[in-house]
């Protein structure tokens, strides 16, 4: 009779040992994709910026008295490039892309630029970085989303607690440049 | 999608189960049939080693037997960047950790698929009916769906049972050719007391050999449509832009033109059933749900999440679509503006990409002729068609002071911006794109390096 009571007690603490191994892991694993996550930003941010100065040079050679244009660009790249700190990142890498968006317009009045290969191959690949950017920085806050969830619903918040997984924020981009409306110059 | 990532996960192992029993009876009767018990048991042993090798096919080399019935070729970056960067933006919006290997189908049919084993080890092929007819967006969503497919795990399971599928019908056929040549006179030399139970087992194995296909096709076609729905919902929200995915469903179901190559075995794995140009579209056996269907509730969609794809399901079918544990993290995301579009691409450029593809050697003649010599041009120089230069093949030559010994440094000059082609000294065909920079090249076949100037 005791030995049956035992047999089940065991069998009850191999069940939830094997749970919580696994639930453990789960966190873990969602955690390392998190923190990949983040630094795919920085892979995309640092690609975006080693894309530029190949960009103004071959600019230049077609639109060589645009030189505010260029000049905008190369500053603000540099910025990016020494800023520090999440929300200095966002608010330069804001400007960048501000930028650069002048500057993509301001080749529309150049058609022979327009039709060369390496801009047209650069812009594309410019397009996509941007778009890269964005995708990593949505993938990020995804993964936070899923992360917290998984942390605070009811049988794993229990195991979170215990192992001191933390909540983590989503990356918001909170400069004012973003809401500012393209200016329209005439 | 975890509900549809577990399912996958069971229905392989029960098709890995049930394919395992299938084969052990089905080699047991033909066996038996053909040679009696001895028979029957070389039979199980036949199929068991039929199995061994169909789950090493599928391991190894799977994706490679599916893309050579379809023609494909592998794509490297430098020949369709826009298409690479597009694999790569869904790459990081869904988190896959392994970029996919990229194909091209030389077929005026707009369609797309993926398969793989394994999450290391898939591709996704597209054909030059879609590339020159989608835009940036478009591409996206289709990508994304493909995606989403990777992610869930059905390209895993589908890639399973089309390899699984081939190998039943090969057994079957083989076993069906040796009863027919003339297994029925060893049967009779048996004692007279085993003849009827020899005839019923022999009615058994030629029941078996008619069915199995049949039960094979049933098998595949079961695999729930609701798949392609799940893989809809992860395209939008990769994408954060449903009307991208909506607006390419729409352009590629207008097309109506069939693939051209044999797609039976493959079609559920295309993004619209390649089918139903050819007539076959809403029925028992159809792989796909309606693409209608699918591009009404993607616009009925008021945002980009799975929680908003799941209300757009349910008011247009009334019945649920992504199960609960996806949806309790899901909180409602907004959809994005529709990026800046480029030109797509034209048919001509696509037409450059599939003979880039195919290693052919690109001669531009003066008269504005580009030649396309195919790979292993014996000759050095060819005519063209239009005004009857003769024009030379571009070739590497030795380079000066150095005698052309094999392993001697081989040099080529660059005689324009665009893309070229020259011919290695060892007859391959290597291509250098506009934005190719660096002093050297490495051919392919022969090792040697090439230098460009």
């Amino acid at each position: 009779m005791i030995g049956i009571i035992l047999l089940v007690l065991v069998g009850v603490a191999l069940v939830l040992i094997v749970w919580i191994v696994g639930a453990y892991n789960g966190l873990v694993r969602l955690r390392n994709q998190l923190e990949n996550a983040w630094a795919q930003i920085d892979v995309q941010l640092k690609r975006r910026h080693d894309l530029i100065p190949n960009l103004v040079e071959t600019v230049k050679g077609y639109a060589a008295h645009e030189r505010g244009t260029l000049e905008a660009v190369i500053q603000a790249r540099n910025m990016a490039v020494a800023a520090k700190g999440v929300a200095e990142r966002a608010q330069a890498e804001n400007v960048l892309t501000g930028a650069l968006k002048s500057l993509f317009a301001v080749a529309e009045a150049y058609p022979d630029l327009k039709a060369n290969q390496n801009f047209m191959s650069l812009q594309e690949e410019l397009t996509s970085t941007e778009n890269k950017v964005a995708f990593s920085r949505q993938f990020y806050n995804d993964s936070v989303m899923t992360y917290n969830t998984q942390i605070e619903v009811f049988p794993k918040n229990i195991i979170a607690n215990m192992f001191g997984f933390g909540r983590r924020e989503f990356f918001e981009v909170k400069a004012e440049a973003e809401r500012e409306a393209p200016q329209v110059k005439f | 999608m975890w509900e549809q990532i577990r399912a996958n996960r069971r229905r392989s192992a029960i098709l890995i189960t049930a394919m395992v029993i299938m084969l052990a009876l089905l080699g047991c009767a033909g066996g038996y049939a053909l040679a009696g018990p001895d028979g029957a048991v070389f039979g199980i042993g036949a199929a068991m080693i039929v199995w061994g090798v169909q789950m090493a096919a599928f391991l190894t080399s799977a994706d490679s037997i599916l893309l050579h019935g379809a023609y494909a070729k592998e794509l490297q970056r430098d020949d369709a960047p826009q298409l690479f960067n597009v694999v790569d933006e869904m790459k990081l919006a869904s988190g896959l950790p392994f970029m996919p290997r990229l194909y091209l189908i030389d077929d005026p049919a707009p369609n797309a698929f993926a398969i793989g084993s394994k999450p290391d080890n898939s591709t996704i092929a597209v054909t030059t009916g879609l590339l020159h007819r989608l835009n940036r967006d478009e591409l996206q969503g289709v990508i994304g769906h493909e995606m989403g497919h990777l992610k869930n795990r059905d390209v895993q399971f589908m890639t399973l049972a089309a390899v699984m599928l081939g190998s039943i019908v090969i057994l079957s056929q083989i076993i069906w050719r040796m009863m027919s040549l003339g297994g029925r006179s060893r049967s009779r030399s048996n004692s007279r007391g085993g003849g009827q139970a020899q005839l019923i087992l022999l009615v058994v194995a030629l029941v078996f050999a008619i069915l199995a296909p049949i039960m094979a096709q049933l098998l595949y076609f079961a695999c729930s449509r609701k798949r392609e729905y799940l893989a809809d919902a992860s395209s939008a929200q990769f994408t954060r832009y449903p009307e991208g995915l909506a607006s390419a469903l729409e352009v590629i179901s207008q097309a109506r033109v069939p693939l051209s190559f044999d797609c039976k075995a493959t079609a559920p794995m295309f993004i619209v059933n390649p089918l139903a140009a050819q007539g076959d579209s809403v029925s028992l056996f159809a792989t796909h749900p309606p693409t209608s269907e699918r591009v009404r509730i993607l616009r009925s969609m008021t945002g980009a999440s799975l929680a908003d794809y799941e209300a757009a399901f349910r008011k247009a079918k009334g019945a649920a679509c992504i199960g609960s544990e996806t949806l309790r993290g899901a909180t409602p995301l907004a959809v994005r503006a529709p990026s800046e579009q480029g030109p797509i691409q034209t048919r001509e450029d696509t037409r450059a990409q599939a003979y880039r593809a195919h290693g052919y050697l690109s001669v531009h003649c003066n008269c504005g002729l580009d030649i396309q010599v195919p790979e292993g041009y014996e000759r050095d120089t060819i005519r063209c068609i239009r005004c009857g230069s003769v024009l030379p093949v571009p070739t590497v030559a030795p380079a000066p002071e150095t005698p052309a010994a094999p392993g001697s440094p081989l040099l080529y000059t660059r005689t324009r911006q665009g893309w070229e082609s020259f011919r290695c000294a060892c007859g391959r065909t290597i291509q250098i794109s506009p934005a190719f920079a660096a002093p050297f090249i490495r051919c392919n076949s022969c090792g040697r390096q090439i230098k460009i100037q």
